[in-house]
């Protein structure tokens, strides 16, 4: 049972992150950023597939990639709330998706040699998405920090929106700890100081300094994704994302 | 005098050899405007085409499909991308193309100013208008000017995807329930007159063709581009199993192609005159996320800026 909600933890937190950024595409502040953001949705869509493909075989009862999409409610979705935040502005997008391209990064590198074979391969192809996803915002939080007083402001703005909602990410749920105790998960209090060092290195270049005094001040970390108590935005989402499996449903599209 | 006229019958010399003019060529005035007109339209047209598909990415049927959709529409910021830039070797840049499609100076394809109110509308996007798209594009393939010819080599392979993928969501419902074979009737029934508008006005209206004929720029007129539609799309309805919403539509075995009802060519004018149901939203879309992107693209090039300005004083040092 841990590797199933383990797997579709994974799962969710790719299908959300892709969902959200998707939002982006026909609406980008320049075109080649409209085609970035919407690569990274279909990378990460296409992650999602493959987690809930292998979470259908083992459960084993008749599920498919899009039942788990599409039939389950909210309290069911494990995702992180940092994955279904609102977009905000591009600067909120872009730190939203350095944070957690920063952790996928650390996990998915841990994960290709845990020791369940296909979470193993499933995280070793999507490494080489996720080292491109890290690069892309890591270098944008760097030119939005550095570029004018403007872009500035607005990325301290959106540290201090966002901060509160990285906790949660190295905060173990019962299905980590097991997944972890078989060889198969990397231990967070691991993963969180390596992911600390990088998003110094980042915001340092960036020239921002809304991190250091969020940890300073020792912001207050919402959780609960993981367990299924998320954001009243997830709602919405899912009532936009399954409209059309709930209207006609058991329909072959 | 004697010059240009020389430099005029040199230039029409090379275009009826087929040999393609690049942008260090001379060429007539009125050529490049033409061609400035006609390629950021077709850019334009690429990039508000987003919108009405994008409005279906959030809540695709199932997660191909929603990855298919995803990657079309963003295949169609490709296209949009090749065309500015083909349209800058002319010398206008994109921010000045940008901004008259934004002040309404310039057109983009009316097509778009169509809502998607059902999943059945993406697929009859992708058969109808990116089938009539392809017709107009594959005659592209061979126009005179060089860089346009180029982009859109590489632009009608993709769109033939298009074309497929959207017929295949269309047959996936035409096999499916009662509810879905209604939904696609009812998307073919609303798109396939905006789709034949898409081809312009008939030839004996046409303003500009005989000049773009004549440059070729254009290789086909309206009413043949049209007439090649028609013929396409009269055949392949019939393996949905569904029916065109025209009831003067007939083979025609004397002349070998299919005779057609006519347009409403008051709905024609008005939406090209703003007046579509979705012309207003379309446009304050797009000024939106211009709008709304002026801080990021601001912040990108003072950071370049800085970024030249250490290079060249780590190489001063
Ligand atoms: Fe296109
Ligand atoms: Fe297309």
């Amino acid at each position: 049972m841990f590797l199933l909600n383990y797997t579709l933890y994974l799962a969710d937190n790719a299908l959300l992150l892709g969902h959200r950024n998707s939002e982006w595409c026909g609406h980008g502040p320049v075109l080649e950023q409209d085609i970035a953001i919407t690569n990274i949705s279909l990378d990460l869509i296409g992650q999602a597939r493959n987690f809930y493909q292998y979470a259908a075989l083992l459960k084993n009862d008749g599920s498919t990639e899009d039942t788990f999409a599409y039939t389950r409610d909210i309290r069911e979705f494990k995702n992180c709330l940092l994955t279904e935040l609102p977009n905000g502005d591009w600067g909120q997008t872009i730190l939203r998706q350095f944070l957690f391209s920063n952790y996928q990064y650390l996990l998915y590198e841990q994960l290709q040699h845990g020791h369940d074979q296909q979470l193993a391969a499933i995280a070793a192809k999507a490494l080489k998405e996720v080292t491109y996803h890290l690069r892309w915002s890591s270098e944008w939080v760097i030119r939005l920090g550095d570029g004018t007083e403007e872009s500035h402001r607005r990325m301290e703005q959106a540290i201090a929106e966002i901060w509160s909602y990285t906790g949660e990410l190295f905060i173990p749920a019962s299905y980590e700890l097991e997944a972890n105790a078989n060889g198969i998960a990397p231990d967070l209090k691991t993963l969180e100081v390596s992911w600390l060092q990088k998003v110094n290195e980042i915001f340092t270049a960036a020239s921002l300094s809304a991190f250091a005094k969020a940890t300073a001040d020792k912001v207050y970390m919402h959780k609960g994704g993981k367990q299924g108590n998320h954001t009243e935005y997830m709602g919405y989402i899912l009532a936009e994302l399954q409209f059309m499996q709930r209207a006609y449903p058991g329909a072959e599209w | 005098m004697s010059v240009l006229i020389n430099q005029e019958e040199l230039f029409q010399d090379r275009v009826d050899n087929e040999i393609k003019i690049e942008p260090r060529d001379w060429m007539p005035d009125a050529y490049r405007k033409t061609l400035v007109r006609q390629i950021s339209q077709h850019a334009h047209s690429e990039i508000v085409g987003m919108l009405p598909e994008g409005n279906w990415i959030s809540r695709a049927p199932s997660l191909k499909r929603k990855a298919i959709l995803l990657a079309k529409v963003q295949d169609e910021a490709g296209h949009g991308l090749y065309l500015y830039s083909a349209a800058e070797t002319l010398g206008t840049s994109r921010e000045q193309m940008i901004n008259d499609l934004h002040s309404g100076k310039a057109k983009y394809s009316s097509i778009f100013n169509y809502p998607t109110l059902t999943w059945a509308d993406i697929g009859a996007i992708g058969w109808l208008v990116d089938g009539a798209a392809i017709l107009n594009q594959v005659m592209l393939c061979r126009t005179s000017y060089g860089p346009y010819a180029r982009a859109m080599v590489r632009i009608c392979k993709e769109e033939s995807f298009h074309q497929r993928q959207g017929f295949d969501i269309l047959l996936t419902l035409s096999r499916g329930t009662p509810a879905q074979k209604e939904m696609c009737q009812d998307a073919i029934n609303r798109w396939w007159w905006p789709s034949m508008m898409m081809f312009g006005p008939r030839d004996s209206e046409s303003t500009n063709s005989d000049q773009s004929m004549k440059w070729k720029i254009k290789r086909k007129s309206n009413d043949e581009l049209r007439q090649n539609f028609v013929d396409m799309c009269a055949e392949q309805v019939k393996v949905l199993g569904m029916t065109l919403p025209d009831a003067d539509l007939k083979w025609n075995e004397a002349e070998g192609k299919y005779d057609f009802g006519e347009i409403d060519w008051d709905e024609f004018w008005n939406v090209v005159k703003g007046n579509g149901p979705c012309n207003k939203q379309r446009l304050d879309a797009r000024r939106k996320a211009w709008e709304e992107g002026e801080w990021v693209r601001e912040a990108a090039s003072a950071f370049a800026k800085k970024q030249q300005q250490k290079q060249k004083q780590d190489k001063a040092a």
